[in-house]
């Protein structure tokens, strides 16, 4: 359990004092709803539109810091070795991993603090009608994409491609799925496409509690879809991730 | 858990291998082999260390030191033989043998953003009984270093950085992959001393290096490996024993003369009095034994021993 706050200790500084990656991860999520909500005008589908992006670039954050940050995060650290260097001391690799885990979500829930203040602020957006269904939404957020960020990183093997693929991967899935704005005008294609996606559902769950006060279960099919994105993420990661570098 | 039993097996075999000298081994490793692809890059390695030991291992680039270090270290597996780290099987891993080794990889990167000192705090983290995480520091000279980030490192520090993390935990065996590599020739000599009173403390420790000069000045014995295969071992003196060419220089009308022979005496004897009854002067005459050096490249020429 120390060793658990120990590692989440240091892998927060590491985190914050990569600059670039901090305000990918971070930043830019935030400055895309600041962009967004100053674009768009008063209502989306009878909704506020400030709450509406709020929403939207709330699953945004939680793809690109679980899913993005840790997939890039990951695959550098085992192409450089880092990993392999910690794999010969006593750190069991569970533990090592569940820091990195926790510190991607203590990272993303600054985040949804980060949008929610910068909502009041600029826009008089609302606060979650449900906090606890909201905070749940957090975790579940990560908990899945997570799981994705490690499969993905069990597949990539190059560290100077990592952060090209993972973009290449999450922008469309966030546009697609509605994180930038209103889909209904899209073509049918990429609405049949946006049916498949974990976003797409993620962001159903994340209306319910943060506008609509439900729990966080109370679309079934959506936790559904989430969850087995999500596991199979994790089977992917559970049978293809290692922690040496990819062979000369 | 099994892991005494298995203890007491490895500590056995340790006893009978050592039967003379009543140490028991830290490391017994015999017929290893290990395959990558078609690449054979061990075909049957077999080596003891006792407890206390500095055991090096030498052989040109692609010999196989790697790939035998890191199937110790846990990171690889074998394809056969048998192989014990401290009384525990290396293949399996278990922490109580990660909490007892220390490891310098030959390649390795650290996070670049942490300072020196907190990679250490870092690290000393992950074992229950570290070392002083300042006197680690200082030992690897570091000191001035220590709230350096690691990405400011020059490559030489970073290196001292390696082996400070394998030092942190206080362990009872050390394994350094080319330790020294990169290191300018007062760090080398400053990392010697390190390596030296690790000894007395009584650290196994297994060493691979390129330079011959390290070897002989801290390895108690050496391993020679070629094509996977060891070609050698012993102590240095007793590889040097080995080779009794002992090689006579000087300087004639200018060019140099480079005879080699197994009775110096005699040679030194014929070559000055002949010298002498001509009158004239052998310019700078030198007598000088091998060195590992000279017996490593001799040794390394040739085909391996089981090859044959
Ligand atoms: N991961 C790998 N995949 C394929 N072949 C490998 C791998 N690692 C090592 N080899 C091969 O196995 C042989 C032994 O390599 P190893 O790294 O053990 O040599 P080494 O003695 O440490 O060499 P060096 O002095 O260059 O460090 C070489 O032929 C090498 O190409
Ligand atoms: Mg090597």
């Amino acid at each position: 359990m120390s060793t658990l706050l120990h590692q989440l200790r240091f892998d927060q500084k590491i985190f914050w004092r990569n600059r670039e990656a901090a305000v990918f991860v971070f930043v830019f999520p935030l400055l895309l709803y600041a962009l967004l909500g100053s674009v768009y005008g008063d209502l989306i589908d009878g909704v506020p539109a400030e709450d509406v992006l709020l929403a939207g670039l709330f699953g945004y954050g939680a793809a690109t810091t679980a899913m993005g940050g840790l997939a890039i995060t990951l695959v550098i650290r085992r192409e450089t070795g880092v990993l392999k260097r910690v794999r010969s001391t006593p750190l069991a690799p569970a533990t090592y991993f569940v820091a990195v885990l926790l510190s991607t979500l203590v990272t993303f829930a600054l985040e949804a603090v980060a949008l929610l203040a910068l909502g009041r602020l600029l826009f008089r957006a609302s606060m979650p009608a449900n906090w606890l269904g909201f905070a749940g939404a957090i975790v579940l957020g990560v908990a899945c994409f997570a799981a994705l960020g490690v499969g993905a990183a069990a597949l990539i093997r190059s560290a100077e491609g990592v952060s090209a693929v993972v973009n290449v991967v999450i922008l469309p899935m966030a546009f697609l799925s509605g994180s930038f704005g209103p889909t209904n005008e899209f073509p049918a294609v990429l609405q049949a496409i946006a049916n498949v996606l974990p976003l797409t559902y993620f962001l159903d769950i994340v209306y319910g509690v943060y506008l609509a006060g439900e729990s966080i279960y109370a679309d079934p099919t959506a936790l559904l879809v989430v969850l087995a994105w999500g596991a199979a993420g994790a089977v992917v990661a559970l049978r293809r991730f290692g922690w040496m570098p990819r062979e000369r | 858990m099994d892991v005494p039993q298995v203890r007491h097996v490895a500590t056995l075999l340790g006893h009978v291998a050592h039967i003379v000298s009543q140490v028991p081994s830290a490391i017994v490793v015999s017929e290893l082999r290990k395959s990558y692809g078609t690449t054979e890059a061990l075909r049957g390695v077999s080596f003891e260390i006792a407890e206390g030991e500095v055991f090096g291992v030498l052989g040109p680039n692609g010999a196989g030191k790697t790939t035998t270090v890191e199937i110790l270290e846990g990171y690889r597996g074998r394809d056969g033989g048998d192989a014990w780290v401290l009384g525990f099987d290396p293949g399996e891993s278990p922490r109580e043998l990660r909490e007892r080794i220390g490891v310098v990889l030959q390649q390795s990167e650290l996070s670049p953003l942490l300072t020196v000192r907190e990679t250490h705090e870092m690290f000393a983290g992950y074992y229950q009984r570290p070392r002083s995480v300042d006197d680690v520091i200082d030992l690897v000279g570091l000191a001035e270093k220590r709230n350096a980030r690691v990405k400011t490192l020059s490559g030489g520090q970073k290196r001292r950085l390696d082996l400070g993390l394998a030092l942190v935990g206080d362990p009872d065996l050390l394994f350094l992959d080319e330790p020294t590599t990169g290191f300018d020739p007062g760090a080398r000599r400053a990392a010697w001393e390190m390596i030296r009173s690790l000894r007395s403390l009584g650290t196994t420790i297994l060493l691979t290096t390129h330079y011959l000069d390290e070897a002989q000045q801290l390895a108690d014995r050496v391993a020679v490996l070629r094509d996977g295969l060891i070609v050698r071992q012993g102590t240095p003196s007793e590889l040097i024993g080995d080779s009794r060419l002992t090689e006579i220089r000087y300087r004639r009308d200018g060019v140099l003369a480079v005879l080699q022979t197994s009775d110096s005496t005699r040679a030194l004897h014929e070559l000055t009095s002949e010298a002498l009854a001509e009158g004239r002067e052998l310019d700078e005459l030198e007598v000088r034994r091998p060195t590992l050096e000279d017996v490593y490249l001799e040794l390394v020429g040739e085909e391996p021993e089981s090859a044959q």
